[in-house]
């Protein structure tokens, strides 16, 4: 390699360096998968997952490691439990059910980090 | 068989390597997610689909891997799902990288102005190139894959992604040596 590709590819190098993810991402996707463990055993079921028949062994250890869950994972679990029933009339299938909790989960996690 | 019923047994192990997977990679997902839709907001919401579709295949992933890294598998998700990302919401690509002071985290003295300009160049040179190469860039050097790994990400053989790589880089060069169109040229 001719030392010019080596120092443009150097410079590639700095360019593109790694990108830290924002402290709260760690803490919103995990606290994501808390609330769906707690709140959707019957649509994680739909999901066919073989593995997730007890998400709380994977999520748990998880949450532990880095950050521990939050009074707004409560928060998350509650605000999402109480529409429940909306997501399920407006939901074709089991799937399509699992989406809408998902993203329902995820929404009020950023609602809650915003207004902190 | 017998390795699906140890799997299937194993739970706990499953998780504990999910988890290990989850707190290895999380940057690397992240950054990959970064550069390829050009602002955090978007990176984030694709790094934590990623890892939920991640989580759901898990266990066929650990089977197929045969004892390979899974990084290359976890990427091609994030690709997959970047490109669906796109479909669904009718969105393009950023042109630029949102945040440009990013790049000048790693100098800490005023005298590397005129080398964060070239950086900048570089950056606006990626996301002109097409997306087959502007990804092989990304994870060569933002997240520092060999030629292996990205061929896994990107489905090629190792010889087409060397290839790959190579025009990329050439290509690149040439963005970023070209000079800046003169005003009046870019109005004409």
């Amino acid at each position: 390699m001719s030392s010019g590709a080596a120092d443009f590819e150097a410079l590639l190098r700095q360019a593109l360096a790694p990108v830290e993810p924002p402290a709260d991402l760690a803490h919103r996707l995990e606290s994501t998968l808390v609330s769906l463990t707690e709140l959707a055993q019957e649509e994680l079921d739909a999901w066919e997952l073989s593995a997730m028949r007890d998400p709380r062994n994977w999520v748990r250890p998880v949450v532990a490691a880095v950050v521990g869950a939050s009074a707004g994972t409560a928060l998350v679990v509650l605000r999402v439990r109480a529409r429940h029933r909306a997501r399920k009339q407006r939901s074709k299938n089991p799937i399509e059910l699992v989406e809408r909790t998902f993203q329902d989960a995820v929404e009020e996690a950023r609602r809650i980090l915003r207004r902190r | 068989m017998a390795e699906e019923e140890e799997l299937s047994g194993n739970k706990a192990d499953i998780d504990a390597r999910f988890t290990e997977l989850y707190k290895t990679h999380l940057r690397d997902v992240y950054s990959y997610s970064y550069y390829r839709v050009g602002n955090h907001h978007d990176a984030e919401d694709l790094t934590e689909q990623t890892f939920l579709q991640a989580y759901r295949h898990f266990e066929r992933a650990l089977r197929e891997a045969n004892g390979r890294p899974l990084r290359p598998w976890l990427i091609r998700i994030a690709h997959n799902l970047a490109a669906n990302f796109y479909r669904d919401r009718s969105r393009k690509p950023e042109s630029g990288i949102e945040d440009a002071d990013m790049i000048s985290a790693p100098h800490t003295t005023e005298s590397l102005v005129e080398g964060r300009e070239q950086l900048k160049s570089i950056l606006d040179g990626v996301q002109q190139l097409p997306d087959d190469r502007r990804e092989a860039l990304i994870m060569r050097f933002a997240l520092g894959m060999d030629n292996r790994e990205i061929a896994r990400a990107l489905g090629r053989t190792d010889g087409a992604t060397k290839v790959l790589l190579h025009r990329a880089i050439r290509q690149l060069e040439g963005l970023v040596s070209e000079p800046a169109p003169q005003p009046e040229e870019a109005l004409q």
